[in-house]
């Protein structure tokens, strides 16, 4: 889709957004989620789309995040959709739920003790989570005739919506022009494109008086249930004029298995790897040069498999699954009224909840992604996470033979762990090794004990 | 047509003898020269034992670059499927058992279909093979034997209730073979060389260009950037499709002109159905449907049948009853003459 602004006075600015779009203006076109960048101190990936797909059979229900802080006014987005939708296809949803999805579904940490190597086990897993962030907007339109008809109209929650179809993309890019939306060089030809596979245009901005009775300071996510063949989403218009990569995260919800894509390859991330301590405090860093590091390893061709889930447990759980309510309200439709809610947090697998969730990354740009990203339902039921370990070495005073071993044996599962992070990630070996040193993760082998202090008895001080 | 020729004419260069040349009368490939006339010609006769090798080299490659993962019980529970079918099959009718198919057959389907339980592998393998005994028309069997198998579990799959242990049960991922340009390449090259073994050239290239031809014609007509056909274009699952599924010499007409119909409608009948119908697994679906149709191509375009080589299929019943039964009366492979 396409956030766009309304190019006031000239200087409006217009954002695409995940699905679609759209357009830019004098300060600079802003793709959904390529351009804007908003506070990226405080988010992983400073301008990301986030887009919930429902699917089952023909059946769609897509909702898609808002995160635009920009003036309410300037507000616009732009979603080639397949066919005209009434006004009860269309809805607005909560973004709790959305965040709630993205942290269950988010790339862990989880943490293990080593046990006292002359005892039995025991262990204990944490788990810290850290999320990815979203989307912004922009403007809106204007009712005229260029052999773009406006098929429906609707207020829903604090949007205006119009649904529009067009006859080619000349008269689609002037109207548009002429309502308010500057659009990019390049974009007429994906209208085109569009226009002639008989796909409709759904155009949304704020309606300010709503939003102020809302009460809320900032704008919900959008959601159309629709049926149709396609099971997609339209990448290209937000890439018209992005100047360089756009980060997009799909999250599905489906029945049978995990979804992926089907125009291009879509990789696991990496998972279950053992990696230094130090990374706990900066695990947002870690996922995010380890993401790049990896799109980079598919040569920018690959969407990210992060995780594929029964949705009616996990283990570790970065967060609990969502509830009966939560699912339903992002279009869950299918789910039996009555029986199990589940949305507690069962390490054990409880029964099937009928919604196997996958959440995908891509990273996109239009050199390696040329098309609208083509989906399919698998029937792999197949559980997936991306999982990281830190290990503590045991801490405690062990003074046995197996502790020496231990103990020796140490080094190198650390050189282990920070060769692992250098390829995750592409850091620098040397700074890893360095920070792991400062972190109690010492290279150096223990200490060697003189012959002569296990002599009479004498080995008290003899800890390594 | 490679090696029909060679045999025809075996100091001639292919190119110079066109005329003369029934198999490859449409597609003139520049390479023909006596070296590579030679090359082939030294290469294994019967295409299957070339065929085996690239599918087990592929098979490998996609366990190494994570196409798909290692599990032994998915593969002995298609190996085990198809050779047990096969036998059984043989046996039933009396003739040889052909290893070799039931092996390349297998390899095919761990290529290109996926499921999480062995037992609807072992499913389609049963299938595939089966097909081949129990489907027939004039001493042909009508099927593609790993087509029909992933067809029928895909059908099944998308069919049953969901819920039900048969739901989803298999798929395919067309995605997971990747665009990387180099591996489209080596694919074409390798099915190239395996194809002009099997005197099945024209149906690959074919292919090719009538896919290729609409995917740009769809391109420019959607005044769509170039980038897009081509990139639908490099995907290495078309590749491996085109050269190691739809080129099977048994199930493919046996004229240059019904295979290129055959072909050339499959490419079409395939597009029509991802790009317009948005069925990502068309191309599947494509060739079920062209090998029903087969028989009436065959008609159109009266050739002798199709057999393995000689050496290879020692069955002479097999062999026997293929030309038996056949309308067209063959006599053995590459001695046809041509009917122009």
């Amino acid at each position: 889709m396409v956030q766009v602004k309304p190019h006031k006075d000239r200087r409006s600015k217009i954002a695409a957004a995940s699905l679609g779009i759209l357009m830019a203006s004098a300060g600079g076109a802003v793709a959904f989620c390529g351009f804007y960048v908003a506070k990226a101190d405080t988010k992983l990936f400073n301008s990301a789309s986030k887009v919930v797909l429902v699917r089952d059979k023909d059946r769609t229900v897509i909702t898609m995040a808002n995160d635009y802080d920009g003036p309410l006014e300037d507000f616009a987005i732009v979603v080639p959709v397949p066919v005209v939708l009434e006004e009860g296809q269309i809805n607005v949803g909560e973004n709790a739920v959305l965040d709630h999805l993205d942290a269950y579904t988010a790339p862990r940490l989880v943490e293990y003790f080593d046990p006292d190597p002359c005892q039995v086990l025991e262990y204990q897993a944490i788990t810290a989570t850290r999320s990815a962030p979203m989307a912004d907007a922009a403007p809106e339109g204007r009712n005229k005739s260029l052999g773009v008809t406006v098929e429906a109209e609707y207020t829903v929650g604090e949007y205006d919506i119009k649904i529009l179809s067009a006859e080619e993309s000349d008269g689609l890019t002037q109207w548009l022009t002429e309502n308010g939306y500057k659009i990019p060089d390049g974009a007429s030809d994906v209208l085109g494109s569009y226009i002639k596979q008989d796909t409709k245009f759904f155009v949304a901005k704020v309606n300010l008086d709503e939003q102020a009775e809302t009460g809320l300071k900032y704008l919900r996510p959008l959601q159309m249930a629709f049926e149709s063949p396609r099971f997609m989403l339209p990448i290209r218009l937000g890439m018209v004029n992005a100047d360089g990569k756009q980060e997009l995260f799909v999250f599905a919800l489906t029945r049978t298995g995990r979804v992926e894509t089907t125009n291009y390859r879509t990789a696991k991330l990496p998972t279950g790897n053992d990696i230094p301590l130090f990374v706990k405090s900066e695990f947002g860093a870690f996922y995010k040069s380890m993401f790049e590091a990896q799109t980079k390893k598919e040569n920018g061709k690959a969407v990210f498999l992060e995780y594929a889930w029964d949705m009616a447990w996990c283990d570790p759980c970065a967060a609990d699954p969502l509830s009966k309510d939560e699912l339903k309200s992002l279009g869950v439709y299918w789910l039996p009224d009555g029986g199990p809610v589940t949305g507690r947090r069962s390490i054990a697998p409880s029964p099937a909840q009928d919604v196997f969730v996958t959440r995908l990354h891509v990273s996109y740009d239009a050199a390696n992604f040329p098309e609208d990203l083509m989906f399919k339902e698998t029937g792999d039921r197949q559980n997936f996470q991306g999982r990281y370990v830190l290990r503590h070495p045991y801490a405690g005073d062990a003074k046995c033979e197996q502790a020496t071993t231990y103990r020796k044996s140490l080094p190198e599962r650390f050189e282990k762990e920070a060769q692992t992070l250098a390829n995750l990630t592409n850091w620098d070996i040397n700074e890893i090794r360095t920070k792991m040193n400062k972190n109690d993760q010492s290279f150096d082998p223990p200490k060697k004990t003189p012959w002569w202090k296990r002599l009479w008895n004498n080995d008290d001080e003899t800890d390594q | 047509m490679v090696r029909q020729s060679l045999e025809l004419n075996s100091d001639i260069p292919l190119r110079s003898t066109p005329s003369k040349r029934v198999e490859s009368s449409v597609f003139w490939i520049p390479l023909p020269t006596n070296a590579y006339t030679r090359f082939i010609d030294a290469l294994p006769e019967d295409p299957r034992v070339l065929q085996l090798c690239a599918l087990i080299t592929l098979f490998s490659y996609g366990l190494i670059t994570k196409v798909f993962s290692f599990e032994p019980l998915k593969i002995i529970a298609v190996f085990s499927a198809a050779f047990a079918t096969q036998f059984i099959g043989s046996l039933i009718n009396a003739i040889r058992m052909d290893t070799r198919s039931a092996a390349v057959t297998s390899l095919s389907l761990l290529l290109l279909l996926r499921a999480d339980n062995p037992m609807i592998m072992a499913l389609a393998a049963s299938i595939a093979i089966g097909s081949k005994f129990l489907i027939r028309l004039y001493g042909k069997h009508i099927f593609n034997p790993a087509n029909i198998g992933i067809v029928t579990l895909l059908i099944v799959s998308s069919l049953m209730p969901v819920g039900s242990s048969l739901s989803g049960a298999a798929w395919t991922t067309p995605g997971q073979w990747g665009t990387a340009i180099w591996l489209a390449a080596l694919l074409a090259g390798i099915g190239f060389i395996i194809t002009s073994r099997a005197a099945r050239l024209d149906i690959p290239l074919t292919f090719l260009a009538v896919f290729a031809g609409l995917a740009f014609a769809r391109a420019a007509w959607l005044g769509d950037p170039i980038s897009i056909p081509i990139h639908r274009l490099q995907n290495s699952a078309l590749m491996l499709f085109a050269f190691f599924m739809i080129a099977d010499p048994k199930t493919t007409p046996d004229t240059p002109l019904g295979r290129i119909l055959f072909a050339g409608l499959t490419a079409t009948l395939a597009h029509w159905l991802i790009f317009q119908n948005f069925i990502s697994d068309g191309i599947f679906y494509a060739l079920a449907i062209m090998c029903i149709i087969r028989p009436v191509l065959d008609a159109i375009a009266l050739a002798p049948a199709y057999t393995w080589p000689k050496h290879h299929n020692q069955n002479p019943a097999c062999r026997d009853a293929a030309q038996q039964n056949s309308p067209f009366k063959s006599n053995s492979h590459f001695k046809r003459k041509e009917r122009h």
